[in-house]
Order: C-alpha cells, then structure tokens, then sequence
C-alpha cells in the first residue's frame, strides 16, 4: 500500500505546501507588492517652462532660451577620436575622459551628463558632427534669457536648490531650480508654475521602457505665469545708463498708484553671466567684490543719512505741530550757536533772514535746527514727549520700517525715538540742542532710498501714500491685489508751503540745475556727510550727493530719490539725474543733450579708489 | 491503428496536457513581450518558436498515437542508445551556451538531447525491469538498472549541466513502486534530512539531534517489537554522524562558492539580495506583488521589467504568479497534480508490467520537475535550472514532454487490447 501511494502522497503534499506558500507570499503579505512598484516603477517630474517677465508696457525683461547638455550612455559609446571631438566640444582632452570614466562608474546603461550647458552656438556645431560618436546625444534644456542686461539686483536669478532649500520646502527636489534675489525668489510660486508627475515602468537596469498603467497616476503639470511688472524698461535702462561709473541708486514710484517705475543699484552686473557653464564662478566673483558689492541692493539695503531732504518733512511735522506757521522766520549767520561753543554752519549769507519757503529753497541749517528744536520742545509736555510725537509723524511717511514692497530684500533704516536718546544719555541728559543734528537729516537718522523716494510720493500726494510695489499683473487675473492707501499723520493743507518751498528749489534755489522746459518739477538737493573706517580709523569721505523730487507739480505723475555715493553735493549728480529722469519718463526723450552727455560721462571712479589708495587724499575738494 | 484509438483516448489527460501548453505559451509570450512582438508567428521571436514547437510536438503526438504500442518496447534499447549518442555527440558538436555545452545548432533552432534522455531513459528502465528475468530485489537487476542510469546522468554531469542530470533521482519513484527495499527510501530520506540538518546547525547541535532522533526510532521501534536490538542502530547513528561531517566537509571544501549560495539561501542563512539572493527575492517579489487576482496578462511590472532573469525559461511561474495572482498559481498546482495523479492512476491500472513502469515513471520525472522548478520560484528550493514542463520555454522541452505524454496516452488507449 505504501508503495502505491507514496508518489501520489508526495505529490499532493508538495502541491499543498506550494499553495500554502503561495497564500503566505499573495495573500498575507503585502510588503512585496510595495517592492514591486519601488522595483519597477519609476516617477519622474515633468516642468512647465517658467515664466517670463515683462516691463509695464509688455517689453520683455526675462524670457527663456534652450540650452543642450551633451549626454552619453556608456555602454553605447564605440572608440572614437577624444582629440578632436573634446575640440568640437570645447573642452580639454583629459576632461572629457575624466568624464566618461565618472559616468561609466555611475551606470553603464544610463546616461550622464558629459558636457553642461552647451550654448546655442556651439550646439549647432556639435549636431553636425555628433552622428560620428555613437552613445553620445545632446539633450535639450531651458535657462534664463536676458534680451538686455537690466536690473539685475531686481530681476534676481535662477539656480538650483540646494540642501537647506529642500529642507525648508519639500516640493524641490535635487537638482531643480529655484529663483535666488528679487522677483525671481519672491515670486518662485507664480513662475515656476507647479510640476507634474509622470509614472514609467522601468526595467532592471533602470531603463524607462514606457508609461506605467497607461498614465492612470500621472499628475499634470500646472502652467507657470508671466509677470508683468511696474518697471518702466526704458527709464530703467536709462537710469542704469545714467550711473555708470557710480556707485548709488535711484527709485522711481508713480505716486499716485505706488508701482515702483524703476529700481537702479549701481554698480550692477549682466544677468546672463549667472547662467551658463561659468555660473558659479561668475557668482563667486560677485559675492567676494567686497568694494563694489554688485550683489548688494543699495537702492532697498543701503541705509544712508537722509540729509537735506528730510527738511521738507520736519516742516511739515512742525506745522502740523503749530509750533511754527509758514511766516515764520529765523535769522541765518552763516550757520548759528545752537549750544555754548557749539556752532551748526550754514550756506546763507549772513544776516538772512529766512521763512519757511525761503528756507527750504535755500536749506537752511539755522532754520531747521530751531524748527525741529521748536518740535522737540513744544509738541509734547516735555522733550521725551516732543521726540516720540516727532518719531511717530515720521513713521507715518514708512521712516523706521519695512515698506512691505515684494521683494525678498530691504532694511528698516532708523528714526529715533525718546528711549534711544535716554539709553544713549540716560533720562534728562540731552536736550533738543544735543539732538539737533536731526534736524537737517543727519545725526542717528537712517534711510533707504526707497523710503525717500517714497516720502517723496507722499509729499506729492499730498498726504498719503500708496505701497510702494513692482508687480503690474500676472498672465491669469488671478492676482486682485489692492495696495493699501496708508495716510500720512500731516493734514493736506500743510502740504502746499513746503511743495512750493521745493518748487522754489528748482526755480531759484539749490537745484536750478534740475529744471526742465514746461514742467514744474519740486526737488530738495542733500549733501550728506559720511565716514569710513580706514585701517580702523573713522576718516570723513567726500560727501554723498542726494536729490529728491516730484513732477508735475500739480499733477505728480513720477517721485523720485537719487543717491550718488561720494557725489559731492546733491546738484552735482543727483539733481541731474533725477532730472533727466523725470524728463526722460514725462516727455520721452531728453532734450538737454549736454547735460546728459556729463552725467554719461562722468565719472567717480577716481573717488571711490581714493581710501584704498594707500595714499593721504583730501575730499570735497 | 484504427481510429478507434481516439475514442478509447483518455481525453481528461489529454485536456490538462492541452490547458498546460496553452497556458505556457501564453505566459512565455508575456515574459518576452516587447512592443516589436511580432507574435506568434515569427520565428525570430522565443514565443514563435515555442509555438512552432508545440505545433511540432502535437503532430509527433499524432504520430505516436497511431503507433503500434508494442513497437515502443521493442524501439527502448535503440531509443536508449542513440539518446547517449546524441550525448556523446555533444562533446564534439555541441554548442556551449552560458557555461554548458548542451546544445546541438541546427539551421538557428537549438536541441536539447538531455531533454530526450529522459524519454528514453524511462522507457529502457521500463524494459529493463519488465524483463522475465529482472528481479527488482537482487543485486544484478538493481546493478544494471543503476547502470543504465548513471550513464546519462554522468554524460549530462559532464555538460556540465548538473540541474539536468538531478531529474534522473526521479527513477527512484517507479523503483520504489516495483518493490525497491524500503531500506532505499530510508536511507534517501535520511542522507536529505541529514544534508539540510547539518547545513542549518552548528556540528554539535546536529550530532545531538542524531543521537536524539536515533534513541527516540529505537524506543519506538522495541515497543513495536521487543525483539530487536539495539547495535543496527547504533551502527545508524555512527553512520549518521560520520555522514554528517563528511558533509560539512564537502559544502566546505567540495562545492564551489555559488552552490554553497544557493543552498544558503533557501536555508535562510543569507539575505544577501543584490548578490546571489538576487534571482529568488525578485521571483518572490514578482510572485507576491500578484496578489489574489495577479495584475492582469501583459501587465506585470516585474515581468516587463525583466527584473526576474530566465523569466521565459526557469522562472516562468514567477510571471504566472505575478500577473495572474493566487488563482494563475493554484490553477497550474492544480493541473499538475491533476496530470501526475491521472497519470499514475492509469498506470496502476496497465496489466503490461513495461507500460505501467513507464508511465509511473514519467509521473516520477514530471513531479520532480515540477517540485524543483515551482519550489525555487518560490524560494523553497536551491537554485537549480531546470524548466517547468509544457509551460517553460524550450523545444526540446516541450517535445520530450510531449512525447512522453502521448506514448503513455498510446499505451493507456490501448490497455485493453495487446500486451
């Protein structure tokens, strides 16, 4: 009997073992089918191409343009002549080899990046020729294009994420690109759209071999938007023009919109350097030009003395105050003693005697001083008092604060306040005359120049100012961003004296030089002092040339502040500028050809490489 | 013959045989299907051959069927011979592919002898032991039958084609039918438990469980019969111990790196899956990611992936498993079971002595292969290369199969009517 049915026993227990087997592996355990998708399914991301960015009447600032990287696939690589296919590539001999020998350890059977970022150009050379060496194939790629080098510092650039990048946001992923500085990084999210998934079955050597399920689970991309921003590109080129040879910046806004008409940051660099094989090395010569700093924003970084300027506005404050009405006036000798031995120098002839009007035309040191002294004074119960109510009209006009504009950059500036003074002095140890270099903007005050610039355009206003903002409209209407209209703590009425007192300064005062023919432009020129530490000695430096101004008088159509680092005083440089630009973006084009050729021309150079000179130099000379 | 043969044909058999060969072309034509696939009528294709051959096969099975039965018994000696010539041959002529010189290249369409050699191998030993004179129970008999064996093992042995030459321990299922010692299946059972014990367990442990396990028979066996002694078992056990230690000595110093893998493995001493382990875990993958339902024909992912190699060949039931799920697997189970019982159930029945060793021992070689080929695409068995019969691709396969089924359907139609 046992001989009969051993075979058959044998038989029928393997087939139960097997299918006990089977029911573990398909039934109970379903860690295998998890394995089975990580094994053979592949995910890769698909991109929408990002977005472009235009000027505020639809010019194109960025925009895309292909560039190829020469892949290979090593195992399909035949014997070919390195010498002369490294010369078609433009790269050494020993490089070439060093690269395939890399990318034959990481895959044999998947291609690898051989040559980078190969230029339109040279592509066209190497599509002629490439059919000689097998294994080889140019893959097409997309980076930022720059129709004219503008804006560089606004604009930003595009890189890839790195580590922290991933960290902080887990939508990147190694090797995609993310928008670095200025509109690119703010706003990442609107040009770079949303990617999408596409699902491959794979084999196993990794190899893609088709869409897994027929693309049941492919998520599609989502399309990324063009930008069209405040940016007027010709003032903005112009602007750049303008300062060439200078360090400084200028801030153009539309009062009564806040759009930011142009942005300049001198020096600047060429966008299209940060692209491209040399990328990295171009970046890093940037960042280590500790002298020039290209990378750094003066015209959102730069914290500078708001100098003269700031006059207009401590009249506007002391009339609101009432601690001076427009006749009032205050007797100029060439300066005055605001202290026992303590004397503020003045431009006035002595013996002037100025009001209010008379006073911002001719910037008036001695005027000012007491006016604010009048502030510090007479606005509150006492000096603490009169200094913060000070302190809270000029946070009004977005002194002392961020200006919430959209860009990724921008510094607070300063304005005192009562509590700074009693940490400085300690409580009752100064007075208005131990903080009277407020007065005429100098002293602990520190401003932007997008904060002056946009004072400005609430002086123009007339009261009030609207966020100051770069961004026009996006390619869908899904943006219905209203700016804020934020008034300022000065009733209206008081603005016309002071406007006409900066009309004046054109007209008659300080920047003559500003006029142009048929429009009535208000201005207010600053000469700002400033220091350095040279081997760890504070040293004065040439003073910092600053023009702010509005125009049409009556109609403000563009407020703007320049400043010309080291520019001597305000008329020299920033007046003219400010001026050309005004003329430029009201009328088109510039008439005062002479004028334009010596702001194009000149340059401050010279100056800025005086303190590394090594040698004793005078300044203001 | 008279046609008649059809209608006393066993046609279950024959429906499983048929269901079997359908199913292996459809799953070779999913493990090698790439978009180009011409289907089944191109040559260049390994399901276009496979197809030729089952279409080859079918029309050999015809021809079988109309064949005198008698003439199968007389034709065992020179089928025999030849088949170790064309073994022979193979030394000289042979085609060597990956390692093995298995093959004989005829106008692009390969040959496997050893795949024959079991056809005619069993229809000798079915000879041999219906013979007169043969007594299964002496020495001589037992001799010659091992003999006539070991020849072709040891000829594809030399191949070198080891998995191949394994199938042929499947003799030892008819022997054991016909009345082999039942100390054989002692001793075959005991040097497999023994090999695998002492593999699994330090030498100590091992010669501990011998010693317990011997005590343990001893004790069961005086209370069956008071009479017996105890030195046969002792004589066991120093047998047992020495064999053990011999084969700690050849895993050692005997097999080479890779068998030693492969046994490894199924014991769970080594997890190493990108090496070695690669081929299971990737059946077992393959198999489990099935799940109940399997993903559907065409539609496996490991399988299109060639993540399993030899998927079309040896691992074949890794694409059953994944695409057609637990119920593809225990369908095939199923059959096969259904095939070896039939089968055996016919050849208990045969009154000609030949016919029933035969069929008994094509259930034997049919069994074997079946519990090496699914047993190592479940990771059960050590790697062995053997295919799985009527589904796995491979000529030569499926006609020596083939051949063997519709000799043993020849001689079960005719049962009745000459022995």
């Amino acid at each position: 009997m046992i001989r009969r049915f051993f075979l058959p026993a044998v038989t029928l227990l393997t087939a139960v073992v097997f299918i006990g087997r089977l029911i573990s592996l398909q039934l109970l355990n379903s860690s295998y089918k998890l394995l089975s998708d990580g094994n053979a399914v592949i995910e890769n991301s698909i991109y929408p191409e990002r977005g472009y960015i235009y000027d505020r009447n639809q010019k194109l600032l960025v925009s895309n343009q292909p560039v190829y990287d020469l892949m290979a696939i090593p195992e399909n690589i035949a014997v070919f002549d390195t010498l002369e296919f490294s010369k078609i590539l433009g790269a050494s001999k020993a490089e070439l080899k060093e690269k395939i020998k890399l990318a034959r350890t990481f895959s044999v059977k998947l291609p690898s990046i051989i040559v980078g970022k190969i230029s339109r150009e040279r592509n066209a050379v190497i599509q002629e020729k490439i059919w000689k060496y097998p294994g080889f194939f140019l893959q097409k790629n997309s980076v930022r294009n720059y129709p004219i080098s503008l804006a560089s510092n606004l604009l930003g650039y595009v890189s890839e994420v790195t580590k922290n990048d991933m960290k902080k946001d887990n939508y990147y992923h190694l090797g995609e690109l993310i928008g670095r500085q200025g509109i690119e990084e703010y706003y990442e999210h609107f040009l770079r759209g949303k990617k999408g998934k596409k699902f491959y079955q794979k084999d196993r050597f990794n190899r893609i071999i088709g869409s897994y399920e027929d693309g049941k689970y492919d998520v599609p991309m989502e399309g990324a938007q063009n930008l069209y921003l405040t940016i007027d590109r010709e003032l903005q080129q112009y602007g750049e023009e303008l300062f060439q040879n200078k360090r400084g910046g200028i801030v153009a806004i539309e009062p009564k919109t806040g759009e930011v008409l142009s942005l300049v940051s001198a020096p600047s660099y060429d966008p299209s350097i940060l692209i491209g094989r040399k990328r990295s090395e171009n970046y890093r010569k940037l960042a280590l030009d500790t002298l020039a700093k290209p990378l750094f924003d003066r015209s959102l970084q730069a914290q500078y003395a708001p100098g003269s300027p700031f006059k207009s506005l401590n009249a506007l404050i002391a009339l609101q105050e009432g601690v001076i009405d427009k006749e009032t006036s205050f007797s100029c000798q060439k300066g005055h003693f605001y202290a026992r031995g303590m004397f503020m120098g003045c431009h006035c002839r002595p013996g002037t005697n100025n009001n209010l009007r008379s006073a911002i035309y001719r910037s008036c040191n001695t005027y000012f001083a007491n006016v604010y002294r009048r502030i510090v004074d007479r606005a509150g119960e006492n000096i603490e008092d009169g200094m913060n109510i000070w302190n809270e009209h000029l946070k009004s006009f977005g002194l002392g604060n961020y200006l919430e504009y959209d860009l990724p950059v921008g510094k607070k500036g300063f304005v005192p306040d009562a509590d700074y003074y009693n940490h400085w002095y300690k409580k009752g140890g100064w007075k208005s005359a131990t903080v009277v270099s407020n007065a005429i903007g100098q002293g602990e005050l520190l401003t932007t120049p997008i904060q002056m610039a946009n004072f400005t355009a609430a002086i123009a206003n007339r009261g009030y100012f609207i966020q100051p903002h770069f961004l026009k409209a996006i390619s869908t209407d899904s943006l219905k961003k209203v700016y804020e209209k934020k008034e300022t703590s000065i009733d209206s009425i008081h603005f016309e004296t002071v406007i006409d007192g900066m009309y004046q300064v054109v007209e008659r005062g300080t920047a003559r030089i500003a006029q142009i023919k048929g429009i009535e432009v208000c201005g207010k020129t600053g000469t700002v002092e400033n220091f350095m530490k040279i081997e760890g000695v504070k040293t004065q430096m040439t003073d910092h040339s600053i023009f702010i101004a509005f125009a049409p008088k009556d109609d403000p159509k563009i407020a703007i502040a320049v400043y010309v680092e080291n520019g001597y005083w305000g008329a020299r440089w920033a007046a003219p500028i400010a001026s050309l630009m005004i003329e430029k973006h009201l009328t088109g084009n510039v008439k005062r050809k002479w004028l334009e050729d010596r702001m194009l021309n000149g340059s401050l150079i010279a100056e800025y490489e005086k303190p590394y000179s090594g040698k004793p130099f005078v300044i203001n000379e | 013959m008279s046609k008649s043969v059809f209608f006393r044909l066993d046609w279950l058999l024959l429906l499983v045989y048929l269901a079997l060969v359908t199913f292996g072309i459809v799953n070779v034509y999913s493990a090698t299907f790439s978009e180009t696939s011409e289907g089944l009528f191109d040559l260049t294709q390994a399901v276009g051959k496979q197809f030729f051959f089952l279409i080859f096969s079918l029309f050999i099975g015809i021809i079988i069927l109309s064949v005198n039965s008698k003439f199968f018994e007389q034709f065992a000696s020179l089928g025999y011979f030849i088949s170790l010539l064309l073994l022979l041959g193979l030394f000289v002529f042979g085609n060597t592919v990956s390692g093995a010189t298995s093959w004989y290249n005829i106008g692009g369409i390969s040959f496997q002898p050893s795949e024959l050699a079991k056809v005619a191998t069993a229809l000798m030993i079915a000879s041999l032991l219906s013979k007169f004179q043969s007594d299964i129970q002496t020495p001589r008999t037992l001799f010659k039958i091992g003999a006539y064996v070991l020849f072709p093992f040891f000829l594809i042995v030399l191949q070198p084609d080891p998995g191949s030459a394994l199938v042929f321990g499947a003799f030892f299922f008819p022997l054991f039918r016909e009345g082999l010692n039942y100390s054989y299946l002692i001793i075959f059972l005991s040097v497999l438990s023994l090999f695998f014990i002492t593999l699994s367990f330090p030498f100590g442990v091992v010669v501990g469980i011998i010693i317990l396990l011997i005590f343990l028979l001893y004790f069961i066996f005086k209370k069956l019969n008071p009479k017996i002694k105890i030195w046969p078992f002792l004589f066991f056990l120093m047998i047992s111990i020495g064999f053990s230690f011999s084969v700690d000595y050849i895993f050692d110093n005997v097999f080479q790196q890779r068998h030693r893998d492969r046994i490894n493995i199924v014991l769970g001493k080594e997890v190493d899956i990108q090496g070695v382990g690669y081929n299971i875990n990737q059946s077992k993958i393959a198999i489990g990611s099935g799940g109940l339902k399997g993903k559907g024909f065409l539609e496996g992912t490991q399988t299109k992936g060639d993540f399993v190699p030899e998927q079309h060949t040896d691992y074949i039931f890794s694409t059953i498993g994944e695409e057609w799920g637990f119920r593809g697997g225990f369908f095939l189970i199923f059959l096969f079971c259904l095939l070896i019982l039939r089968i055996i159930l016919k050849a208990e029945k045969q009154i000609n002595k030949f016919r029933r060793i035969y069929s008994y021992g094509i259930a034997g070689l049919i069994f074997i292969h079946f519990f090496i080929n699914i047993g190592m695409s479940l990771g059960m068995v050590p790697t062995i290369g053997i295919p799985l019969p009527f589904v796995s691709y491979g000529g030569s396969s499926i006609l020596a199969f083939s051949i063997m089924i519709f000799i043993h359907l020849n001689f079960d139609a005719n049962r009745l009517n000459d022995w």
